[in-house]
């Protein structure tokens, strides 16, 4: 309990965005457009094998083909593609032996993050893989990590040491012409991360991956691998924090996961890009597909996902639950406020028997935001025996704001069970009132209601990001009631 | 002559558009219980919500002086660490904030607000307990969500495991008894006897005279029509009782 509610009430008192400033440091950049020139130029310049040239530029012609989604509930300006930068990298591109050499400038960008790296190293066995425009600077703990056969290190390093591992998996959970923005992130991604936990390993620390969007016009593709081999356990945290622009940012992520035989994932995300200003003007769109194969017999995944950005979301981190009594799990709490606007949910694909999936979603919406859950639950004929069971609660701050529910539901046996409930509530005038009148002011009022509403959620995730979600939950929703 | 604790002199309050209040007159001093009685629908709860400070309630004329302040200029969480206090009548449930933390809240903001440091976590648990053993809701609060699931008689008792927290200057009990078995009555009434001193007040809003068997009053107030039409000792009570409320009329 080390976060209290007096926390609580200073961290409000900082209603910018935290985050709103921009570093300055050189950088490496191509002219903006994308063609295949472009595409072989960053693959030259990461200095990439033949066969991930050829993956991209498959993924790109087949891009070409295809169309920019419209049935999510949300509205923006279609992004130009033929005006974004397709790669920038921080300069100082050496070989860093300690953290003494990187960028002074970048350190201190990790100190107003509050993520000064070598405190972190010395901390709660954090191992941080700080992913700046695109390409990783500092990786630390590695070697305590190679010790137990785990690789943890950024996807273009994981492609010069380990290119059988990536070549094996890359595209093997999400297809490099899976929807429009794989695609397109299949096309262009420039870096990410790489994880790998051999058979029978249990991750002894929590692996945490901070993003964030630096240079000006900048697209992020950002690429995230994990494979788990059988056996194997680790929990993945994933948290991004933008800087304030004027423009809007695209950001078009892949995360694939592998999940053998009896291994587990636990993927965390607190994701905080920058949503725009109470206009509605700039903002980051989030377009991001994740997705996560339990491939064996009991393998298991939980996503659990704290959504407070972005100024348009559309996102459904899936769980294809392939072997036999293979579990996945999915707890989100998506929170739009000001023009926001969110649709996002999961998908559960039940293909082994006896597979089981939890989808527990809880929607908060403020302002003149459009909050959307959109999900998918389908049982193949030989899933028999499978069990779902998905909650959908929204939450109306205001009465000008959309809270939408869109549940896909196909069954395809008759052994199988599959439960949804959804609710719609309205933070009551007698709740805030009763909060009052005992003594609690109103912004604490609705923070403390809204936290305990989501709480579901919240428990799932680790400590000290279950902290910083508490925190992103009430600056988001300031001033949002009254 | 002590200064009374509250003050309401001419009180005038509508509801959209509605006249609740036409003419309320109270003052209570330091360490009196008043009731309040009267038939359904004469604004006996809009009183205890007007002097909380509920908002749909308009306040057209007069004045309420608290502890030598108008509270009517101040916002309901103003009021509360100020020492006013509502049982409420309906208990509001709010779904996965524990008591502990609600209770940890509250007590703390009051006493940002008197400009005292929070308590520490050891002696506020060490409050909690103790407050709990008043109203025997011993070891079954802390853990679970505000009135969450609660039956009707423990969520008056945790109003009053509130009051006792919150050690309030006066304490408007909106009709506390109602719904309560006679032994919840009897641990209600008991948890209030104890919490009496000579420097804090109540204001027992009730309907029967069964709860002034057990809470005594100083005094009794018939409400009708917006105002007090008759005040009288604990023995008017008995004689509503028996009488009714036609013959006030």
């Amino acid at each position: 309990m080390g976060y209290t509610e007096s926390d609580l009430e200073k961290d409000l008192e900082g209603k910018e965005y935290e985050y709103g400033f921009v570093s300055d440091f050189d950088t490496d950049r191509i002219e903006n457009g994308l063609n295949e020139d472009v595409i072989r130029l960053i693959s030259s310049k990461r200095e990439e094998p033949e066969w991930l040239l050829e993956f991209r530029l498959k993924a790109y012609r087949h891009w070409l083909t295809m169309y920019e989604p419209d049935w999510a509930h949300v509205k923006y300006d279609k992004p130009d593609f033929q005006a974004i930068s397709y790669y920038s990298a921080p300069k100082p591109k050496k070989e860093l032996k300690s953290l003494d050499e990187v960028d002074p400038e970048l350190l201190e960008m990790y100190k107003k993050l509050g993520i000064s790296v070598d405190e972190q190293k010395r901390m709660n066995g954090i191992a941080i893989d700080v992913v700046v425009d695109s390409v990783s600077v500092a990786t630390t703990f590695k070697k305590t990590l190679l010790e137990k056969g785990i690789i943890f290190m950024s996807f273009s390093e994981a492609v010069k040491e380990y290119p059988d591992l990536v070549q094996e998996y890359l595209g093997s959970v999400v297809p490099a012409a899976d929807n429009y923005y794989a695609a397109l992130n299949s096309a262009v991604f420039t870096d990410g991360s790489f994880c790998y936990i051999p058979k029978g390993v249990r991750c002894p620390m929590e692996l945490s991956t901070y993003f964030r969007i630096n240079e000006a016009g900048t697209g992020q593709f950002e690429r995230t691998l994990i494979v788990a081999d059988e056996g194997s356990y680790v929990s993945y945290l994933e948290g991004c924090t933008a800087p304030a622009r004027d423009e809007n940012q695209l950001h078009a992520a892949v995360v694939e996961i592998m999940v053998k035989k009896e291994a587990e994932v636990k993927y965390s995300t607190v994701q905080n890009w920058f949503p725009g200003d109470a206009e509605g003007k700039g903002g980051v769109y989030n377009f991001v597909t994740k997705r996560a194969m339990c491939e064996g017999y009991k393998s298991k995944v939980s996503w659990t996902q704290v959504e407070t950005g972005s100024a348009v979301t559309w996102k459904y981190p899936s769980c294809v639950l392939k072997g036999d009594y293979s579990e996945g799990e999915f707890y989100s709490v998506a929170v739009t406020a000001n023009h926001q606007m969110a649709d996002t949910g999961s998908k559960m694909i039940h293909l082994g028997k006896n597979s089981k999936s939890v989808i527990i979603s809880k929607g908060i919406s403020a302002g003149v935001s459009e909050n959307s859950y959109r999900g998918l639950v389908q049982v193949h004929k030989n899933a028999i025996n499978s069990r779902n069971f998905s909650q959908c609660d929204s939450l109306l701050l205001g009465d000008k704001c959309g809270a939408h529910t869109f549940p896909y539901i196909e069954v395809k046996n008759k052994s199988s069970q599959v439960e949804h409930e959804a609710t719609t509530s309205k933070i009551g005038e007698d709740q805030i009132f009763y909060c009052q009148q005992r003594g609690i002011s109103e912004e604490k009022a609705i923070s403390l209601i809204v936290n305990g509403y989501a709480r579901e959620v919240l428990n799932q995730l680790p400590m000290e990001f279950a902290a910083e979600a508490q925190k992103l939950l009430a600056i988001t929703l300031e001033g949002s009631v009254g | 002559m002590s200064t009374p604790i509250i003050s309401i002199k001419n009180l005038h309050a509508e509801v959209e558009g509605h006249k609740i209040l036409k003419g309320f007159n109270l003052d209570i001093n330091p360490g009196e219980i008043h009731a309040i009685m009267g038939p359904n629908g004469t604004g006996k709860s809009t009183l205890a919500s007007v002097i909380a400070g509920k908002d749909e309630y308009e306040v057209t004329e007069g004045e309420v002086i608290f502890n030598g302040k108008n509270i009517l200029e101040l916002d309901p969480d103003e009021r509360a660490a100020e020492g006013v206090f509502l049982a409420f009548q309906y208990p509001v449930e709010i779904p996965g904030v524990s008591n502990t933390n609600f209770m940890k809240a509250a007590v703390n903001n009051i006493r940002e607000y008197h400009g005292e440091d929070p308590l520490k976590a050891k002696d506020f648990l060490k409050l909690m307990k103790e407050k709990q053993e008043l109203v025997e809701l011993k070891g079954r609060l802390a853990n679970r969500s505000v009135n969450e699931g609660f039956s009707g008689g423990e969520k008056k008792r945790n109003e009053i495991f509130q009051m006792a927290m919150l050690d309030p200057k006066l304490a408007i009990l909106d009709e506390t008894d109602s719904g309560l078995d006679i032994d919840a009555l009897k641990i209600v009434a008991n948890g209030v006897n104890q919490l009496h001193t000579k420097e804090n007040s109540f204001l027992v809003i009730t309907h029967y005279q069964r709860l002034l068997d057990h809470i005594i009053p100083d005094f009794v107030h018939v409400m009708y029509d917006g105002k007090i039409v008759k005040t009288g000792d604990k023995n008017l009570a008995l004689e509503l009782e028996e009488k009714g409320y036609d013959w006030l009329k």
